[in-house]
């Protein structure tokens, strides 16, 4: 188990370090001034530009800003946006936020994604099942933003349970339970829908049937023999979501102007800022490896007959 | 009131009735108070903000987002009339000129910075002279061109800015317009007659520094020091910038609340959400999805409001040298081809003002209809002035637009009003962003018709001319060349009579209907909500909330 782990983590190493270098070429290669539309209306004066790119080592080659750029890197130094704040300062700003909404939106999709295919999947063709599922189709069907615009204006504006924004400085949780459910509500659909076709698969093995017969009580059948290794890509899929949402979730993000990592790598993009998108896309590369790893480790706790030895 | 110090309304842009202020004889007195409905002094409020693009220092800042921070601390010569736009006297207390071309600015006395230093002539003449020193690299710097010995404080890289040589050091590094006379007086001379002058001085970039700021120009940026009616106490970098009243405050600009949040929003349809929670007092601008049927009229009764800013959007035609498809009588053809109205109607929301001529009218001189018939739709007519013209020899138009801001939708609707009116095929071609788009229209690249907007600078019918169709002037895209229209600007300029200054400005955009130098299209709006907790919610015609007048309820 423990060399399994120190394998992966010495895997993460040359995957960092080429997707590093394909972001930065790639900003690099993106048409397109930074400093256009840092001065309003009109094109900026020649000095200005100078200065700027002077000031962010705008005139190097490629390999040499990259080198430049990794140097620092490894040292735990994210370098400065254009806007000359630290990317490090802004990034854990931010990563307080959306790791929080993240975390908050996976509990709201497991808990009652989980249960509504349970549901469905013990009580197959019936009434429930029927439920969840022409339920969860109709959320799959509605675009994020509408689900978030409508919230937004009946529990924010309307009733006004919840604030109709997070405010942008200490996003208090309870200001982000709204955009939480949100961006879980479209998970919540696939999850449930996972859970039930598993489970469904799953009571019609032979080991089910062995259990009942052996006299066990259907809830422990279920609960115990069926539901574990039904979840195992009920798992995969949530660890993916983790992983995605932890990126960000621009959408959701500007509807309640929420200063999450998603709007800091668009406006980065937009503003040509390579530093900042750099960065940022790196430090996501690295979570999502990690909470790629933390599932495979998941599959063996959930089913024996996968192990990492 | 002979004799005191006070604020009088100056009707005109004319240096004889900035005279007549000088000698402390004005008629106009300070009523703006009495349009205010009832409401307390006092008290917190916010407003939306977006975030400066660069640090805020007055001559560097030429966006918005930075703009209107900067445009609530600071002060300066001049101010505008909320109204009017007319100016009236801030920290100077005259501005006398005879020839239009030497001025002498005397400063009221004890004027006061944020930090308690005395605003002397030094602070003004010493902060022009690095807004406009070239290697300093402040975007303000072009503000300062018509002013005596601006040329010597620029330098020209010798192989461009790609080139690895250096620009070398200018070869001054004051203007030898900008004398101080003593503490309180300072004269400018500008390099040729220019009778709107004190019209310009009310701009931030004209704004005076503290000592402070030439110590430390970099740190000052993130915590300004002006003088102005509210001072900047933090700036919580994208998140908001906190303002409190000046308790000192020199001036006679309102400042009813005590303090002014700008929270920074991402997205206007965040902000306008917040406004209808009551979480944010202000939003200066409404999002798409509620300008549709102007449904934030029903969402914001009586909370809202509509008022033409000083912005054009025009199309020009490249150079006669770049392309030579597009001839005046071309020109005046497709104008008319353009339904200014229903494409308004259809891409804009009803939020923009057909444009009858090439002046914004929240200006002073502004003269409706100088453009006539040749502004308005008619496709029958069109059609028949193409042919008058011999027909176009290009084959298909082009109309080229910065495709990273909103232009496609519009651009694509004029593109087909001309294809149905004409009968000749018009494509609308997205450039990939600004800086781009202007290098092409700069280096002479671009083909065809182009958008081109304008903002102003300062509120005069000046602004409107002389930098987009005086030859060889800044923003002259087109490469408008007309010696008639040039001499009225010179003339214009050196008149000392507002009116007959006017006047003559009227006359030159005259010409520019006869040749039509440019198509007008339509001129900006700007609109506004707020929240039900605060009243008398006014807007300048630079289209930014007046946000010393808000009042809460």
């Amino acid at each position: 188990m423990g060399k399994y782990i120190v394998r992966r983590l010495l895997q993460m190493i040359p995957v960092v370090l080429g997707a590093t270098f394909i972001i930065f070429a790639m900003v690099f290669a993106l048409p397109g001034d930074p400093t256009s539309g840092k001065c309003g209306e009109r094109p900026c004066s020649a000095e200005y530009v100078a200065k700027f790119r002077e000031e962010h080592n705008l005139n190097d080659p490629l390999l040499i800003q990259y080198g430049k750029y990794l140097g620092k890197f490894a040292q735990g130094d994210l370098g400065t946006n254009y806007y000359g704040i630290p990317v490090k300062e802004d990034l854990a700003k931010r990563y307080t936020i959306t790791g929080r909404l993240a975390i908050m939106a996976i509990a709201f999709e497991t808990f009652i994604g989980i249960l509504a295919g349970v549901l469905a999947g013990v009580r197959k063709g019936r009434f429930v099942d029927n439920l969840v599922t022409v339920s969860t189709l109709f959320v799959i069907s509605i675009p994020v933003f509408v689900i978030g615009v409508f919230l937004q204006y009946l529990f924010g504006i309307k009733w006004g349970i919840f604030p109709a924004t997070v405010p942008s400085l200490e996003a208090s949780t309870f200001s982000l339970i709204l955009p939480a459910f949100v961006l879980g509500s479209l998970s919540v659909a696939y999850v449930a829908r996972l859970t039930r076709t598993n489970l469904v698969e799953n009571l019609r093995a032979d080991y089910v049937r062995t259990a009942v017969a052996k006299g066990l009580t259907k809830r422990r059948a279920v609960g115990v023999h069926t539901l574990r290794n039904s979840l195992i890509p009920v798992v995969t899929f949530i660890g993916a979501d983790f992983g995605a949402l932890l990126g960000g979730a621009i959408v959701t993000e500007r509807i309640f102007n929420i200063q999450g990592v998603g709007g800091y790598i668009w406006k980065g993009i937009n503003s040509r800022d390579g530093i900042a998108v750099v960065s940022t896309v790196t430090v996501l590369v690295i979570v999502y490896l990690l909470v790629n790893l933390l599932v495979d480790l998941l599959y063996g706790v959930l089913d024996p007959r996968i192990s990492h030895e | 009131m002979r004799g005191t110090t006070r604020t009088v309304a100056v009707a005109g842009i004319s240096a004889a009735a900035l005279l007549l202020a000088g000698c402390g004889g004005g008629g106009g007195s300070d009523d703006a108070k009495k349009t205010d409905t009832a409401g307390k002094t006092g008290g917190s409020i916010s407003v939306r903000g977006c975030n400066p693009e660069n640090p805020l220092i007055a001559g560097n800042t030429s966006e918005t987002c930075g703009g209107n921070v900067l445009d609530v601390i600071t002060a300066k010569l001049i101010k505008y009339n909320d109204e009017t736009a007319a100016p009236e006297m801030d920290i100077a207390e005259s501005i006398e000129t005879t020839d239009n071309q030497n001025f002498t600015v005397k400063l009221k006395k004890d004027y006061k910075f944020q930090d308690g230093t005395v605003v002397k002539a030094k602070n003004f003449v010493d902060a022009w002279n690095y807004t406009a020193y070239g290697p300093n690299a402040q975007l303000g710097s072009y503000f300062f061109e018509p002013i005596e010995g601006y040329a010597d404080l620029q330098s020209e890289d010798p192989d461009g800015p790609d080139g690895p040589q250096k620009a070398p050091d200018p070869k001054a590094k004051e203007m030898s317009g900008l004398k101080v006379v003593d503490d309180n007086t300072f004269t400018i001379k500008t390099a040729a007659k220019v009778s709107n002058l004190p019209v310009r001085l009310g701009y931030t970039a004209f704004s005076p520094q503290p000592d402070a700021f030439f110590s430390d120009p970099k740190g000052f940026g993130d915590k300004p020091i002006a003088a102005g009616p509210y001072k900047l106490d933090t700036w919580t970098k994208n998140a908001e910038i906190k303002l409190s009243k000046f308790a000192d405050y020199s001036g006679d600009k309102k400042a009813n609340v005590d303090n002014i949040t700008f929270k920074i929003y991402q997205d206007s349809g965040a902000a306008y959400a917040d406004v209808l929670a009551n979480q944010l007092d202000v939003t200066d601008e409404i999002p798409a999805s509620a300008q549709i049927d102007a449904k934030y009229k029903t969402d914001l009764p009586d909370r809202n409001l509509q008022k033409p800013v000083g912005v054009i959007q025009t199309i020009t035609t490249a150079p006669k040298s770049v392309d030579p498809n597009y001839p005046p009588e071309v020109r005046k053809a497709i104008s008319m081809a353009i339904d200014r109205e229903g494409i308004i109607k259809a891409i804009f929301n009803g939020t923009r003002q057909p444009a009858t001529g090439w002046v914004s009218p929240v200006v002073d001189g502004y003269k409706p209809d100088v453009c006539g018939e040749f502004c308005k739709f008619d496709p029958a007519k069109a059609k028949a002035q193409l042919e008058k013209a011999g027909g176009f020899k290009g084959g298909k138009m082009t109309l080229s637009y910065n495709a990273d801001a909103s232009h496609k939708e519009w651009t694509e609707a004029t593109c087909n009003s001309i294809k149905n009116a004409l009968g000749v095929d018009c494509v609308a071609t997205g450039v990939v962003d600004f800086s781009t788009f202007r290098k092409q229209i700069h280096d002479h690249k671009m083909k065809g018709m182009f958008r081109t907007g304008w903002q102003m600078d300062y509120p005069s019918i000046e602004n409107f001319l002389t930098p987009i169709y005086g030859k060889g002037a800044s923003s002259n895209d087109g490469e408008y060349n007309n010696p008639a229209f040039d001499a009225k600007l010179a003339e214009a300029a050196a008149a000392t009579d507002a009116a007959e200054s006017n006047k003559l400005y009227q006359e030159a955009e005259a010409l520019l209907a006869q040749d039509m130098a440019s198509i007008p299209l339509w001129y900006g709006t700007t609109t506004m909500g707020w929240s039900d907790k605060v009243t008398n919610v006014k807007v300048t015609p630079f289209g930014v909330p007046d946000y010393g007048s808000i009042t809460l309820k």
